[in-house]
């Protein structure tokens, strides 16, 4: 998903960063109110981070013979939303692109933008629909976790093709890079899916306190004796 | 008859486990240049004339890159570790002190 440094030309670069940066600047001054209001919540952020810190450095190999990685960022966008996503993404892609030499500062806003915004944004929405029709955590975990993997790599498909495409046609760009993209992510969407629906299921049983409000939990799943936090 | 948690992590891990070596055996040659890479290609067959127009100031040798892929991976799985742990230490604590109010 990360585009390669200099690999976006420099009118798209900027377009990309023009987006990227409102929403990340939006996610910053969450956070420090969150911490500010509730620095219980602390542990939650750090939590979200640590699993796109994770399943970013994980890649996989995939069938058409090349690999891919996750994206890790559906836990936080079910426990924090799309905008502290976002900041939690650009801490990632700046160590990936400074230390790492993956992705780039040229492509950052990009980067940004697919994996951190576009990406938990396709999540959050599926998780939205799935909160009001009432159901239950697993499929609504799985199907968040999934798209916001998935919607990524079709973003960033999508960066490509506008960025270069095939004789004039941005469609057939596009069919090309997602066709790359597409058949390595599905099976690592899946797993991260599978990945998440433990991790819930694991903080439904222990903390349900930090899911309130969040997965249409019965009161009997948080029947733990946890003080009651006000949010 | 219901499955208890753990054995349901069971279920969980070994799909994962499953996914991953069926990737491994579906293609034993594939090497771990990243979708990332492959993109870059078809930008050159799309446009050969295209030149990146920046460079990574700074680019680690390989064996470079693995640790420090590594070392994120490990930050990130420290923190969960800390967060699981944590959490069950609190349990055992809070066992610990109703049966200590509670003695029987």
């Amino acid at each position: 998903m990360h585009i390669m440094e200099g690999f976006l030309p420099v009118e798209w670069a900027v377009f990309w960063s023009i987006l990227s940066v409102p929403v990340v600047v939006w996610g910053f001054f969450k956070i420090r109110k969150l911490f500010a209001e509730s620095p219980e919540m602390k542990m939650s952020v750090a939590l979200a981070g640590a699993f796109i810190f994770v399943l970013s450095s994980l890649k996989l190999p995939s069938v058409t013979g090349s690999s891919s990685h996750p994206t890790g960022t559906g836990a936080s966008t079910i426990l924090h939303g799309v905008a502290i996503t976002s900041v939690l993404c650009t801490i990632v892609l700046v160590f990936q692109a400074l230390l790492l030499a993956h992705g780039g500062i040229t492509t950052l806003g990009a980067n940004i933008f697919s994996m951190g915004i576009a990406g938990p944004f396709v999540g959050w929405l599926a998780y939205r629909g799935m909160m009001r029709a009432k159901l239950g955590l697993v499929p609504t975990v799985f199907a968040t976790a999934f798209l916001a993997n998935f919607s990524a790599y079709i973003v960033t498909a999508l960066q490509l093709a506008l960025a270069f495409p095939t004789a004039g046609s941005v469609m057939t760009s596009f069919i090309t890079f997602f066709g790359i993209f597409a058949v390595t992510q599905i099976p690592l969407a899946v797993v991260e899916g599978v990945l998440f629906i433990m991790f819930f299921d694991y903080l439904a049983r222990t903390r349900p306190d930090l899911l309130k409000g969040k997965l249409n939990l019965r009161p009997k799943d948080s029947n733990a004796p946890v003080k009651a936090v006000e949010a | 008859m219901r499955m208890s948690p753990k054995g349901w992590y069971v279920v969980g891990f070994s799909v994962i486990m499953a996914i991953c070596m069926a990737a491994f055996i579906a293609s034993p040659s594939a090497e771990f240049g990243g979708s990332d890479g492959q993109g870059e290609e078809e930008i050159a067959n799309i446009d050969p004339g295209y030149e990146p127009w920046f460079e990574s100031p700074w680019s680690p040798p390989g064996e470079t890159e693995s640790l420090l892929f590594a070392l994120q991976a490990a930050i990130g799985a420290v923190i969960i570790g800390y967060f699981i742990g944590n959490e069950r230490g609190k349990k055992a604590a809070r066992k610990k002190m109703e049966e200590a109010n509670d003695p029987r």
